[in-house]
């Protein structure tokens, strides 16, 4: 039994941060910003919690499946930038859509969050022990930006994106490839209780992404069932320019459309694919059943990945 | 190999990487302040570096290679 992702939501603050707005702040300016990370600008919540992009994102996946939120049985939510410990995400998600009475839990494996949270979706489906899923990657990164250093807070944004995810039909292909996943040893990416801001060593990180992902990008291509240059869009964690282009070049995803969300939104860890996703299929650029890669890649160090099938 | 050998080799790495003219590449450069080399290209020429010499070149080890002459006697080194 196999699952599939039936349709895409995504939610960004409305308040704009531009690289001269950071040049303001500290000592930097737009040009040397998106000569290294290739940002332009990106979004910051105001009042909105984690919960309520979570949730926003989760309304309008929901409402482009046709399901009802009584259908929904399981809320998996990817965040590490949640500041409660209870209630989690994904049942403030459940409470403010009506959701019944779902399977509700939040995993945090940083910026490959997301990738985790669906392969465990998918696997939950088919087991039997869901037929319907909310998976959601979403993050206030902004509230552990330390906005004094200009090596950092130039890099992150705030924002969420959400799938549904339902059980195909009998005799339906999977929608959803079986998961390559893994980690790394490192801790070149931190957010740790003695300093709650994200601190990177960005050489030692650039070099873990350039090297190591586009082997693990082509297993999970290869565990799918394709060759990268039969992909149609590739996916990956919107972590910087100078990496999504060298991994896709190494990778030879020829063919495919490459996201390039970051220009806009920033780096906002586990909800930059569903982000850049749900936008990509909104502006119609991913035709409807085509094969997608998504790999997302960071803190732990960890890694996910897996081809989907464009809803 | 000799020092003007592996000088040689890292101008066509940084050629390739960071498309900086080979003549302007001699061991007393400093790759980030006379050849323009951002710490991420910095990334992508020990990566490089490593691949075509033959030798480990540590993150931490990285940021101690502030000119080409650095470089080379750590390959020579290792």
């Amino acid at each position: 039994m196999g699952s599939k992702i039936v349709s895409l939501g995504h939610y960004q603050p409305s308040r704009v941060v531009t690289n001269d707005d950071l040049a303001q702040m500290v000592d930097t300016n737009d040009e040397w910003i998106q000569s290294r990370v290739g940002i332009k600008e990106r979004r910051v919540a105001d009042t909105e919690t984690v919960a309520d992009m979570a949730a926003i994102a989760a309304e309008k996946a929901l409402a482009g499946s046709g399901l009802h939120a009584d259908d929904i049985d399981l809320v998996i939510v990817a965040t590490c930038s949640s500041a409660d410990r209870s209630p989690n995400v994904a049942c403030r998600v459940a409470m403010k859509l009506g959701l019944g009475t779902p399977a509700a839990f939040d995993v945090n494996t940083a910026c490959s969050g997301f990738s985790y949270a669906l392969a465990l979706a998918d696997q939950a489906i088919g087991a039997g022990a869901a037929r319907h899923a909310l998976v959601i990657g979403a993050e206030k990164l902004s509230e552990i930006t330390d906005w004094t250093d200009r090596s950092t807070c130039v890099i992150f944004g705030d924002g969420a994106g959400a799938a549904v995810v339902s059980r195909t039909a009998d005799g339906e292909e999977p929608g959803i490839s079986p998961v390559v996943w893994g980690s790394a040893p490192g801790d070149a990416i931190r957010i740790e209780s003695w300093r709650p801001y994200i601190t990177q060593e960005g050489q030692a990180v650039f070099r873990w992404a350039t090297t190591a992902i586009p082997p693990i990008a082509r297993e999970v291509c290869e565990k799918a069932g394709y060759e990268p240059a039969d992909i149609a869009a590739f996916v990956p964690h919107q972590a910087n320019l100078r990496i999504i282009e060298p991994v896709a070049r190494k990778l030879g995803v020829v063919n495919a459309v490459i996201a390039r969300d970051i220009v806009e939104s920033g780096n906002t860890s586990a909800a930059s694919i569903p982000l850049a996703l749900s936008k990509m299929v909104e502006r119609g650029e991913i035709k409807a059943g085509s094969p997608v890669l998504l790999i997302g890649f960071g803190g732990g160090l960890t890694y996910a990945g897996q081809v989907v099938r464009c809803p | 190999m000799t020092r003007e050998e592996i000088t040689a080799g890292l101008a066509e790495i940084l050629e390739e990487v960071a498309g900086v003219n080979p003549e302007d590449v001699s061991e007393e450069k400093s790759f980030t302040e006379d050849l323009d080399v951002d710490s991420l290209s910095m990334v992508e020429v020990v990566v490089a570096a490593e691949e075509k010499f033959g030798v480990k070149i540590p993150d931490d080890e990285v940021q101690n290679l502030k000119t080409v002459g650095d470089a080379v006697n750590f390959i020579l080194k290792g």
